[in-house]
């Protein structure tokens, strides 16, 4: 059976270029970086050349980008650099819809080091609200950190008008743009952003690579400190393989940045429109203006995602879900939660994410199977449309 | 994902007895659509001797729970009632060839459930509105009977293996303090020297406003906090302490639970006899 992947936002493929320039660094071409032999020292050559290929696509300079293992290092290193650099300021801004990474290190921090975190709501479309961020954001705010696009609905957010408002109140602005980069286009060096965290393995790099920009003039301090690498920002020997990865996918992303907008989004459209045709009683969640051009989350009203995506994988479909139950937590996602999702349908919301290795055939078949799974397990549920009355006085 | 049994999934991917029973004399409901799982069971029973002919359901939940429903279904099929109320959660688990740790509230769904039908069956009034005592979670409606009726019957030690079968505690966590003397109770641990240790000091008034204002603080507010609300000290006058909800708080139709949530915490942190009341504004 033919695996049909959208489960992009959770992870991607490594593109075939990328592993075969990968390859050379495993069994030939080993060497460290900081070795004096050319054995090692023309591998210093290759990161700077993916360091370059990664500014390129966030049009920044090559000095301004800090390689790390991932997102979660990222957000973390920049906020702890953010807080440990304006030690006067204890308070952090940031969303309620944020990815773990951001979210439970901002939790952490109000719960054991005191400072005070204020959290930006969204309304029903998942969307922050500017005049709130102007009123959260105070001359007491040490770092504001809103994602670029959320993971699970791919709503985008403001972020540089967010930035704006912190850069008016001397604070730091940090975006965790994960699932962001290589989708939408980033013009960084016209922004008021600081910091920016990214992971290689959302854009068809592989796991255990990232990276953060700092702008040029940002106060910093390291987060894992150790030896002069990154130029003394980030010490540990540099995980060559997965850079020059970085860097190769990174040069693909800019590439292929024009097909993500028309390509993919055609075929996330046709998708939607798709299943929401045949299907009854189900929603998009999250706004359908402001969105990645990759992502569609679905609510399927009264069924349950787990059972969804069980049978979905029956057929060889891959998505993930905002259930309760696929987490191993008995709480629905935090995401649609904050966005007012009724239960009726956050139990049963779909995320669909594609990729640029998506066909046009292939949302074909998920908008022929995936109705037959909707109505089966419709068939089975106690509930529908007719006893939402009742539902609403269940304890 | 999930390690699921071959029998589990067998279950999950053609569950037996789906649908509703149209002569039957006895139905079982539990869970809500707001929890994330709910079953509705149809059991048909000959009054003559006991034995159930025939039973159905229809379940809104994960894998693990429409196949727990399924194997309840079949279960129960020709049993008499009194043998089929012996089934325990852990005979529907060990049928479906075992349930992750984490599913095991699905197999207690479908006890409940059938339980809840043969007291509709002898009209009986439903179990659940004979739980007398006290609501411990307030986020899934989970009483300390219910609780302590899981601990013994599974044998279970930890707040998790509460959660895991009974849900409670798997919401803002505020409960588990209470699971664990739950737990402590059941299985005959609680020391006598934790009820010693309630003991205090007499404080002056000074003292226990500090201690107040420290406690809503550190313990209270980040908490309401993270949920868009906050509350503040307006006035502390002998034992009586007034607060008010600000923020999300003061909308939410919760709020008396937070109220009597803050006196808990309150009494636990500084004085057993204090009150809090909630004023606006």
């Amino acid at each position: 059976m033919k695996t049909v992947y959208l489960d992009n936002n959770a992870t991607t493929m490594v593109a075939p270029e990328v592993f075969e320039t990968m390859r050379p660094f495993f069994l030939e071409r080993y060497g460290n970086p900081s070795s004096m032999h050319s054995f090692g020292g023309t591998v210093a050559r290759v990161v700077a050349a993916a360091r370059e290929h990664l500014a390129e696509l966030l049009g920044v300079s090559p000095r301004e980008v800090v390689f790390t293992s991932g997102g979660t290092e990222s957000d973390s290193t920049a906020i702890m650099s953010a807080l440990a650099t304006m030690p006067e300021r204890r308070e952090i801004v940031t969303t309620r819809v944020e990815h773990p990474a951001v979210l439970n290190l901002c939790k952490n921090l109000g719960r054991t080091k005191g400072y005070t975190v204020r959290w930006l709501s969204v309304d029903k479309e998942g969307m922050v609200d500017l005049e709130e961020a102007r009123s959260k954001i105070t001359d007491q705010t040490a770092i504001v950190s809103v994602m670029w696009a959320n993971n699970e609905t791919g709503v985008i957010f403001p972020v540089r008008e967010i930035a704006e408002i912190a850069y008016d109140r001397g604070a730091l602005f940090h975006t965790d743009a994960v699932q962001a980069v290589g989708k939408v286009p980033l013009d960084l060096p016209s922004s008021s952003i600081n910091l920016l965290s990214l992971s290689g393995h959302k854009l068809h790099a592989p796991k255990g690579i990232g990276a953060l920009y700092i702008k040029k003039g940002t106060r910093f301090s390291p987060f894992i400190i150790g030896g002069h690498q990154e130029s003394n920002r980030r010490g540990g020997t540099e995980n060559v393989p997965g850079i020059v990865g970085l860097g190769e996918a990174a040069r693909l992303a800019a590439e292929n940045l024009a097909e993500e907008n028309q390509r993919v989004r055609r075929m996330r459209d046709r998708l939607q429109e798709g299943l929401l045709e045949v299907i009854p009683s189900c929603r998009v969640n999250g706004s359908i203006g402001h969105r990645l051009p990759n992502t569609l989350n679905i609510g399927f009203e009264f069924v349950e995602g787990e059972a969804i995506l069980l049978r979905m994988d029956e057929k060889g479909i891959c998505a993930s879900s905002g259930s309760a139950c696929t987490s191993g937590s008995l709480e629905p996602s935090h995401v649609l939660r904050a966005m007012g999702v009724p239960f009726t349908a956050v139990h049963g919301s779909i995320r669909f994410s594609l990729s640029r290795y998506n066909s046009e055939g292939e949302m074909e078949y998920v908008i022929r199977e995936l109705p037959g799974i909707i109505a089966f397990l419709r068939a089975m549920s106690p509930f529908d449309a007719s006893s939402l009355a009742t539902v609403c006085t269940v304890q | 994902m999930w390690e699921y049994s071959e029998k589990l999934k067998d279950h999950f991917f053609h569950p037996r007895n789906v649908g509703e029973l149209e002569e039957c004399n006895a139905v079982g409901e539990v869970g809500s659509l707001a929890c994330g799982d709910a079953l509705k069971l149809f059991v048909k029973i000959d009054p003559e001797s006991d034995r159930i002919l025939d039973a159905r359901f229809k379940t809104f939940g994960c894998g693990s729970a429409i196949a727990s429903s399924s194997a309840l279904t079949e279960m129960i099929k020709g049993r008499t009632v009194d043998e089929a109320l012996k089934i325990t959660n852990q005979d529907i688990a060990d049928y479906l060839g075992g349930l992750p740790p984490e599913k095991m509230h699905c197999s207690v769904m479908g006890r409940d459930a059938f339980h809840a039908a043969i007291a509709c069956y002898r009209k009986e009034p439903a179990p659940r509105e004979l739980l007398e005592g006290e609501l411990v979670c307030e986020c899934f409606g989970v009483t300390d009977k219910q609780i302590r009726d899981v601990v013994k019957e599974n044998n279970l030690s930890t707040v998790e293996e509460v959660t895991n079968y009974t849900k409670a505690g798997g919401g803002c966590g505020q409960c588990h303090e209470k699971i664990e003397q739950l737990i402590a109770e059941v299985r005959g641990e609680l020391k006598r020297t934790e009820a010693a240790g309630r003991v205090r000091k007499a404080m002056t008034n000074i003292q226990k406003i500090a201690k107040i204002q420290e406690v809503l603080e550190k313990e209270i507010r980040p908490m309401l906090q993270q949920d868009g609300g906050d509350v503040e000290l307006i006035d502390v006058e002998g034992n009586r302490v007034v607060v008010a909800l600000r923020g999300l708080c003061t909308s939410c139709p919760s709020a008396g639970l937070t109220t009597a949530g803050i006196e808990t915490k309150l009494k636990e942190l500084v004085h057993p006899d204090l009150v809090v009341e909630e004023v606006s504004g």
